[in-house]
């Protein structure tokens, strides 16, 4: 079940900005439709009249997906320093820890989903918009390793601008680190599931999001390498509608299956279980 | 020398792009075109021939020398059959147990619409979990621009080299002055806090050496030479699984000293 404390997420405020349960029904941006607050958690933060799907926070995600009280975190304290000395990087990470009440861009461990213990993540959108460096690098290749050695299956959504550019060149080598991880996961012949979220772009895109066995996406999810704005800025080109979506990845064949949050947690223990192995 | 002078001069039309090293290091070099799939991408040049004596495959992102060639190699900013090219090879390479050997000059991936069409993101993604497996020794040397997940892709090595005046980024100084400065203008800010030298490189970790140029290509290419014929020799003797274990393990302690 979902909890209602998960809901004050200020990245869930909506327009009548009571968030705190004030009883005043909540709007959508997509359709202007008024929902209680009760109703539009029943609809995992996704109107059920026009699909507008609001931003969820990681631990939204994980009490949206794991087995309620399955979910253990794993190296919850994992932060990025400040490899470079970049100019303002660490007023930025204490901002982004303060908002987002998290100490990274991604939460991972280890839970269930009916009943089917997997390797967990979940981007925090909240957190400098996902972005990727050395803990998020870090936090991910430990959760593939331990998934790997547990002879567990990973299912991990994404949201990421990319390569976090505070930390340079080290932010770069994630990609490459994660990767292989990923590989080493998938060598030992066990499943990974990706569930692509909006937005996945960047790095995060040209690594472990496109790397897993079978990739989902979120309706509507921005789903690209380089972001909508660069392309038409370095193109001087109108983009077409819908470019870069997931109906359009899934169009051009690099999204298996588009999936509405609802039908999420028993699509994804469905394919948790057509890949049982053995326990470890 | 500011950061972003390093930059112009990593950038600049004078240095010897990939296809002047290919032809003073590689005997009997025979270019393949094509990935296969959907097009043959000028801006990576790929094909076979014989590093002192070894047979090697050889990938490289190449700029070209003049503008028309410029332009038909788009600047060395692949498209994805481009990344799926060196794929291609790759496994080639794989499957009859030889070296590769890259050169990576890139500002970066191509940026388009058609390169997102066809699946930019995951053309590199496949690179990169390829490269995270092969069993065969891989270097890789940036001669010029090390341009973000575009060089990566050509750049997830056992040993990587750096020339001393190329550079090597996550993102463009002007994406970097954009993004982060709101400003495009504050250029040599952000090619300051990028850090993206070769010395910065050395100093992080990401690289094995630092390549000197000197005072004329002659002496660049043998740089070139020396490093790889270093790199080979110290991967030599290693099974397949060690050589793929030593890159993973090279690229897994990158970040890692966290609490
Ligand atoms: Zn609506």
């Amino acid at each position: 079940m979902l909890d209602k404390s998960m809901f004050k997420s200020p990245n869930l405020r909506l327009e009548h900005g009571l968030a705190d349960g004030a009883g005043l029904p909540l709007v959508c941006p997509g359709c202007r439709r008024e929902v209680s607050q009760e109703v539009f958690e029943q609809e995992f933060c996704q109107c059920a009249r026009c699909g507008y799907t609001h931003k969820m926070s990681a631990r939204q995600r994980i009490a949206m997906i794991l087995d309620e009280g399955s979910f253990l975190e794993l190296d919850a304290g994992l932060q990025s320093s400040d490899p470079l000395g970049f100019p303002s990087y660490r007023e930025k990470l204490n901002q982004a820890r303060t908002s987002s009440g998290e100490k990274e861009a991604v939460i991972t461990g280890l839970g269930s989903i009916e009943g089917r213990r997997c390797a967990f993540f979940a981007s925090e959108p909240g957190f400098m918009m996902g972005s990727m460096g050395a803990a998020v690098g870090e936090k991910l290749s430990r959760l593939f390793d331990r998934a790997a050695a547990d002879r567990l299956s990973v299912v991990g959504f994404t949201i990421s601008g990319g390569a976090r550019v505070q930390e340079g060149i080290i932010s770069l080598m994630q990609m490459a680190k994660v990767s292989g991880a990923v590989r080493r996961h998938s060598d030992a012949g066990l499943l990974y599931i990706a569930v692509l979220c909006d937005a996945t772009t960047g790095g995060v895109a040209a690594s472990f999001a496109m790397q897993a066995d079978i990739i989902l996406a979120e309706p509507g999810a921005l789903i690209g390498f380089a972001g909508p704005r660069v392309i038409e800025q370095t193109t001087r080109q109108k983009l077409p509608e819908g470019f870069q979506r997931a109906e359009f990845q899934l169009e051009k064949g690099f999204v298996g299956k588009l999936c509405r949050r609802p039908e999420q947690k028993a699509l994804l223990a469905s394919l948790l279980a057509m890949h049982e192995v053995e326990p470890a | 020398m500011n950061a972003y002078q390093k930059v112009q001069l990593a950038r600049s039309n004078l240095r010897p792009d990939a296809n002047a090293y290919i032809s003073q290091l590689i005997d009997g070099f025979i270019e393949l075109h094509g990935d296969r799939r959907f097009a043959d991408d000028a801006a990576v040049v790929a094909g076979l021939g014989y590093f002192e004596g070894q047979c090697v495959t050889v990938l490289a992102l190449e700029k070209g020398v003049d503008t028309p060639e410029r332009l038909r190699r788009n600047f060395g900013s692949a498209q994805p059959e481009g990344y799926r090219k060196t794929l291609w090879h790759m496994r080639q390479a794989q499957k009859f147990r030889r070296p590769i050997l890259c050169l990576v000059d890139t500002a970066g991936a191509a940026c388009g619409i058609g390169a997102e069409e066809r699946g930019q993101g995951q053309a590199i993604a496949e690179n990169l979990f390829e490269m995270m497996g092969l069993e065969v020794p891989v270097l890789s040397v940036i001669i010029g621009e090390g341009g973000s997940g575009g060089a990566l892709a050509l750049a997830c090595a056992n040993r990587v080299y750096m020339l001393e005046n190329a550079i090597y980024s996550v993102l463009s100084p002007e994406g970097a002055a954009s993004i982060i400065y709101k400003d495009a203008d504050k250029v040599d800010e952000a090619s300051e806090a990028l850090k993206l030298s070769a010395q910065d490189m050395l100093r992080f970790g990401v690289i094995e050496g630092i390549l000197q140029e000197g005072s004329q290509f002659e002496l660049a290419a043998d740089a070139i030479r020396n490093a790889f014929r270093k790199g080979l020799k110290q991967l030599q003797g290693l099974s397949g699984e060690q050589i793929r274990d030593q890159r993973y393990a090279r690229f897994a302690k990158l970040g890692g000293n966290l609490r």
